[in-house]
């Protein structure tokens, strides 16, 4: 039946039909049969009970089970009906179009990929730190409003940018963000989304570098096994390069082998006095070390050291993110933290400072929404994908698992007691980086049921094989300590803790190092590009000495900044880490801009609030959150009011300030919160351009009725894959009829 | 016969998700072009990819 395709375009006689025919694909989703009907039945009604256990029940603790089964039934819901209502309405994929994967098919960059080879693929490329820190952080209001918006945000806002950038981007053969910016933007509006990209991608990179510095500073343990990764690496690529070409899968369990050595090692390494006296390093040689090596792995050739740590990360991330998964659901953890904290309401928590709107939304960027992916979204993942329907699963649903992995960290980071959690998350400022310290501290707070001893502090900090855990700010010690109290459940008790919370500590470490070495590169190349508009020898980057400036002008940036949040007196994470979230969902507003623009252009107007809806939402958030950082007088959460004050401090002759002990700690909270304010300045201003412009595109193209597309031309396909995850009857019926030819047909190319 | 089947699934999709399956694509897709085309060895197609990715950077997610 599936032979009497409706298509408008011959057919090709020597092959079965490239598409199911849309009546069909229809007439299947239309048909519910009684078992369709049970199934989602009982995927509402178990997710409906997990959100009133949530929400609406209030018990002593909560039991972890409900966030996984509140989060998997929402996403099954959003997948199944609104990605598809997205897909008919919006998007109208068409399989008869070959892909660019399909078309330009090289063999290299262009190649056709299975989809579920490309969902890993994808979800790999995606998920990296951002999840896992910036839940944690959130946990300070309570569990309930970072678990909301990382659920119904995923579904509403964060899938749907990462489904529609890949979307265009494929029926532009692949075209980056930045070009899709000018080509529908014009050059304003294309310039400013490209010079914010830049400054974004360095901030992002300098507070990722920050997460590190804090995870590793006076833990030897932890320098040690970190530090291993750079020979680990270096000896894959050789491996890879001179021994065995092409042998990832060999290596990189090779290489997962000398990790898990490496954390074992460290562990002993710690116990010996050398060990201490040669790994235990303070925050500002740690941030140095970081920045040169920054600069090292940006010029060294791919080979050497970050694609073999590529290899290794992703195999760490699906592993570690599979085994995680697991343990929640097998261990179960108690919740103890109230559904919303005060915190949510007075804006004075010690984590990051601000109330719940705008700050929740920013400090819970990736998880939710995250604009970063839009630059993977367009770029690699749109050159691989094999047929056009199946970008709903990679695109939508690979953001679903990346949702879930900060439920995830949400959850652990939610299980350990919340005295502990206070104490490792508030400024060494606040907590004076001692047990007495944070005790006074915590417990002056006045949380009720926080009932913080020096006791707890001490025996968490030897469970875990540190000296100590008061203020080990930045997220990614928390999680590692709430992923070890989970895991030693699951697998060696209360004894392999310790190993637990440095697996943890490795394994964000790796991301965050092949993020700063990649992220690095990036933001060379584009600088180069703008350099060159000048200087044209920059255009070349093959030039040695042009890419060796470019490089060390990128990380001199993002290293200042690094310098600044590990000197500041004020914390550092509780002052920087708003700029991250504040960056990262600007670039989705921009992303979310661009993709408006695209689609008022195509003249689908009635939908166009699929998309108006998440870029209002993104641009409210972060323009107000912009704004109370640039004009709150309230110190805490104003850098010029925080400015202001310590000047006026300085000008009295005091000596010292608030947290700043000295005249020269108060000159360097002046000097950071003037450049933290100016780049609020500057993110703010760029993402107000480019949301105008797109703005005024839309306009444009609703008057004009339009109906001009940038999209590359029709190409016949010529093969069939299914769509999903699982094929549909009717597509397991043309793939009988594909698999029956007597040649298969080739992946891809028309040579 | 069965666990064969599930084993030779699972060493098909982690080739596929860690990209060592870079290498036979790359030849079906040669071997499809015109006769007499250069095609690159194993190792040349490594050298290659890796020299191209310093030539691209691409980004990675935070």
């Amino acid at each position: 039946m599936s032979n009497t395709s409706t298509s408008a375009h011959t057919e090709d006689p020597k092959h079965p039909p490239v598409a199911v025919d849309p009546d069909i694909i229809e007439a299947n989703d239309r048909r519910w049969t009684p078992l369709k009907i049970a199934v989602w039945v009982v995927i509402a009604l178990l997710g409906g009970l997990s959100w009133v256990m949530l929400a609406v029940v209030r018990g002593e603790t909560v039991n972890a089970i409900w966030f996984v089964f509140a989060a998997v039934c929402t996403y099954f819901i959003g997948y199944r009906f609104y990605s598809k209502y997205i897909e008919k309405h919006l998007l109208k994929p068409d399989d008869r179009r070959a892909t660019p994967a399909e078309y330009k098919a090289d063999g290299k960059d262009f190649a056709a990929t299975d989809r579920r080879v490309l969902y890993g693929h994808h979800f790999a490329a995606i998920a990296g730190a951002g999840p896992l820190v910036g839940p944690v952080l959130a946990a300070q209001m309570g569990y309930l409003p970072g678990t909301i918006w990382i659920i119904v945000g995923v579904v509403l806002a964060g899938a749907v940018q990462d489904y529609l950038v890949m979307f265009f981007s494929m029926r532009r053969g692949g075209r980056s963000l930045g070009q899709m910016a000018r080509d529908e933007l014009g050059r304003v509006g294309g310039t400013a989304a490209i010079v914010a990209t830049l400054t974004i991608m360095v901030i992002i990179v300098a507070i990722l570098a920050l997460v590190v510095v804090n995870a590793l500073a006076e833990s030897p343990w932890g320098v040690f096994s970190v530090s291993m990764t750079i020979p680990i690496a270096l000896f894959m690529g050789c491996y890879l390069r001179f021994f065995r070409p092409g042998k990832v899968t060999e290596v990189s369990i090779i290489g997962f082998v000398l990790l898990l050595a490496a954390i074992i090692g460290g562990g002993a390494v710690a116990d010996t006095e050398w060990g201490v006296a040669l790994f235990t390093i303070d925050k500002v040689p740690l941030a140095i070390g970081i920045i040169v090596y920054g600069f090292i792995a940006a010029i060294l050739p791919v080979w050497l050291l970050l694609a073999p740590r590529d290899y290794l990360s992703t195999f760490m991330k699906i592993g570690t993110i599979l085994m995680l998964a697991l343990a929640i659901v097998v261990v179960r953890p108690e919740i103890f933290a109230p559904a919303v904290s005060e915190f949510a309401s007075t804006g004075a928590g010690p984590v990051v400072s601000g109330t719940l709107f705008p700050f929740l939304f920013v400090t819970i960027a990736c998880g939710a929404l995250s604009g970063f992916h839009a630059l993977i979204a367009s770029g690699t993942t749109p050159k691989l994908i094999e047929k056009e329907r199946q970008t709903r699963f990679i695109g939508y649903g690979g953001m679903l698992m990346e949702s879930f992995v900060a439920i995830m960290a949400l959850v652990a980071a939610l299980s350990i007691d919340r005295g502990i959690y206070f104490a490792m998350n508030a400024s060494a400022a606040a907590t004076g980086g001692t047990i007495e310290g944070a005790v006074a501290f915590v417990n002056g707070l006045g949380l009720s049921g926080v009932n913080l001893t020096p006791e707890m502090l001490s025996q968490t900090a030897a469970d875990v094989g540190e000296e100590t855990i008061v203020s080990r700010t930045g997220g990614a010690p928390t999680l590692a300590v709430g992923l070890a109290h989970i895991m030693q459940q699951l697998i060696g008790g209360s004894g392999l803790m310790a190993f637990w919370y440095h697996f943890a500590i490795m394994f964000e470490a790796l991301f965050i190092l092949t993020a700063v070495d990649a992220g690095t590169r990036v933001a060379r190349f584009m600088l180069q590009d703008t350099i060159g508009n000048v200087i044209p020898k920059f255009k070349n980057t093959s030039w040695r000495v042009g890419a060796w400036i470019a490089t060390a002008i990128m990380v001199a940036a993002w290293g200042a900044i690094l310098l600044m949040g590990v000197t500041d007196p004020l914390g550092g994470i509780n002052t920087l880490f708003p700029l991250f979230g504040i960056a990262n969902q600007l670039l989705a507003a921009i992303a979310l801009a661009v993709c408006m623009a695209i689609i008022a252009k195509r003249g689908y107007f009635r939908f166009l609030w699929i998309v108006a809806l998440p870029l209002a939402f993104a641009a409210v958030v972060t323009i107000s959150a912009s704004f109370l950082k640039i004009f709150s007088p309230v110190p805490a959460i104003g850098y010029f009011a925080q400015n202001a004050a310590f000047r006026q401090a300085l000008a009295d002759g005091e000596t010292s300030f608030g947290t700043a002990p000295t005249v020269e700690a108060m000159n360097a909270v002046v000097r950071n919160t003037l450049v933290q304010g100016v780049l609020s300045i500057l993110f703010v201003t760029l993402a107000i351009i480019v949301i105008v412009t797109a703005v005024l595109a839309t306009i444009r193209a609703a008057r004009r009725g339009s109906n001009e597309s940038s999209e590359d031309p029709f190409v016949e396909s010529r093969i069939f894959a299914p769509a999903g995850l699982v094929a549909t009857p009717p597509e397991k019926e043309l793939q009988a009829q594909w698999d029956a030819l007597p040649t298969p047909p080739k992946r891809g190319g028309h040579g | 016969m069965r666990l064969a089947e599930v084993a030779r699934g699972v060493r098909w999709y982690v080739r596929g998700v860690m990209g060592e399956d870079a290498y036979d694509k790359y030849l079906e897709h040669a071997r499809g072009q015109h006769e007499g085309a250069q095609v690159m060895t194993e190792r040349e197609f490594w050298r290659d990819r890796t020299d191209r990715q310093d030539a691209n950077p691409e980004g990675r997610c935070c």
